[in-house]
């Protein structure tokens, strides 16, 4: 028990950093669709700084449109929204080399529709969600400052059409700088200038899940030793069969009878704190965070595996990477180039599988519920909007039954191939004789 | 438009792993209606397989989302 204690600890430990920078991937450019209500062209805009009068940018958000939505929904945000009623202020820690650390709640933005601050804080302001920083100058740097709005142009920068955006501030425009990425903008986030290390949704989501395990599991291990030799009851009961179904179906058939109990508390730790964040990404309403859809999230999860794998493999592990026993020395090269591109891919799709099928069924969730919104051209006709409701509620609940079901299989799915992975590494051959008799 | 033959990208490698996936779980069946003893270790064993098969798609549709 106490492995599994450290291991969440670890989690926590890990992703609080990791994953409050904010990933960019989802949000490419070639699914948002963002509304455009202004079609101004790039014209060098270097200062940043515009005449604000021309444009009519109140009306960004009338047209419904789904991708964007969508897109918003499943991004990690600097806000905890409740159905928009209810904004639950996170702790921003910000850095900016230029300027220093930042410490503040996000409350200061007074965070309205559509998560768009309506304030903006120390040069930071928060727009669909997210902290973005204006550097230019004239804009204050310190307290607080209202912003009327925001708006967007569709600038060419290095022959791609990109969405800047800007503040209105006292009817003049300020250019916003990208999110801060974990990877600097080099996958196409766009450089920034500053770091964001705040408690973002899904941190705080999966702190709550993470201790929701710790009481859990805490319970459960004390029941065991109260109740020694007597049949499980509440919570026990659950977490019994879980356990025992990761522990023979997956952990003794995958990794071996005699050294599946060192890599236990980490599949355990795996399958619970992702079956524990998909399940509470489907409660509906309930801030819908996506954190196992989000690719830092379950990049840090194949990281993990992927040092796990490599530090405990053995050397047969390696031999059959670099150089293949029992084949032509001719194909060993070849072999050995395709098994090294192996161990990368591996944790790649780790990675990608979890995040694409948790986003793809929330994106699904999300557009279903968006036909209301387009039958009833955003409003603007009831019936139509009547029409949307009764196809959308049907299509919701269909998908919501076997998002339950996904939930489960992709946690299971990460921790058997995990175990498999494992498996392989710390697998031993006994046939090392046939092996040197080969080589002769 | 933009983006659109990326999607129809997308659209393919979809179309190689409904085939890759449906196959892995045909098989399956069949075999657990053949010997319905050894379920449990062709239930995993399929799972795998079509977890493999899914993870070439994806890395499909993440380059048609980025390559552009």
């Amino acid at each position: 028990m106490k492995y599994k204690v450290s291991y969440i600890i670890l989690f926590i430990l890990s992703f609080n950093f990791v994953v409050s920078a904010q990933d960019h991937k989802l949000e490419s450019d070639s699914i948002v669709k963002v509304q455009t209500t202004s079609h101004e062209s790039a014209q060098g805009h270097t200062d940043g700084t515009h005449d604000a009068a021309t444009h009519d940018n109140h009306n960004a958000h009338a047209k419904y449109d789904p991708a964007a939505t969508a897109i918003h929904h499943i991004s990690d945000a600097n806000v905890y929204t409740i159905l928009d009623f209810v904004t639950i202020p996170l702790p921003m820690i910000l850095y900016a080399p230029d300027k220093g650390w930042d410490f503040f709640s996000s409350s200061k933005f007074h965070a309205g529709h559509h998560e768009d601050g309506h304030s903006a804080y120390n040069g930071y302001v928060l727009h669909h969600g997210s902290v973005h920083r204006v550097t230019d100058a004239g804009f204050p740097t310190q307290g607080e400052a209202e912003i009327s709005g925001f708006t967007h142009k569709t600038e060419t920068i290095e022959g791609k059409d990109k969405d800047i955006f800007y503040a209105i501030h006292n009817g003049k425009e300020y250019r916003l700088d990208a999110r801060s990425t974990l990877d600097g903008g080099v996958l196409g986030g766009g450089i920034t200038s500053f770091y964001d290390f705040s408690l973002t949704k899904n941190v705080v989501s999966m702190i709550l899940v993470s201790l929701f395990l710790l009481f859990v599991f805490t319970r459960a291990a004390k029941a065991y030793a109260n109740n020694k030799d007597k049949a499980p009851k509440g919570m026990q009961n659950v977490v019994e069969t879980i356990f025992t179904f990761i522990r023979d179906e997956v952990a003794i058939p995958f990794i071996g009878k005699d050294k599946y109990k060192k890599f236990l508390p980490l599949l355990m730790s795996i399958f619970f704190f992702i079956l524990g964040l998909n399940l509470f990404g489907q409660i509906p309403f309930f801030g819908g965070i996506n954190a196992t859809g989000n690719l830092a999230i379950t990049m840090t999860l194949a990281l993990i595996v992927f040092f796990v794998v490599n530090f405990n493999g053995k050397k047969d592990y390696w031999q059959h990477i670099f150089w293949m026993p029992n084949v032509p020395v001719f194909v060993k090269p070849l072999l050995a180039a395709v098994e090294i591109m192996g161990l990368f891919i591996k944790p790649l799709t780790l990675m990608l599988r979890l995040a694409g099928n948790i986003s793809a069924g929330h994106i699904a969730i999300l557009s279903f519920v968006g036909l209301i919104f387009i039958f009833g051209d955003s409003g603007a006709s009831t019936g139509g909007g009547v029409i949307g409701t009764a196809l959308a509620i049907p299509l919701t609940l269909f998908m919501m039954c076997i998002e339950i079901i996904v939930a489960f299989v992709q946690s299971f799915v990460f921790t058997i191939l995990t175990a498999s992975y494992i498996g392989a590494a710390i697998e031993e051959h006994h046939h090392a004789d046939h092996h040197t008799a080969e080589h002769h | 438009m933009t983006g659109t033959i990326a999607a129809i990208g997308a659209g393919l490698a979809v179309i190689g792993a409904g085939i890759g996936i449906g196959m892995v779980g045909g098989k399956a069946m069949e075999a657990i209606a053949r010997q319905p003893e050894a379920s449990g270790d062709i239930r995993g064993g399929m799972i795998l397989m079509a977890a493999f098969v899914e993870g070439a798609a994806l890395i499909a549709i993440l380059l048609s989302i980025f390559v552009k």
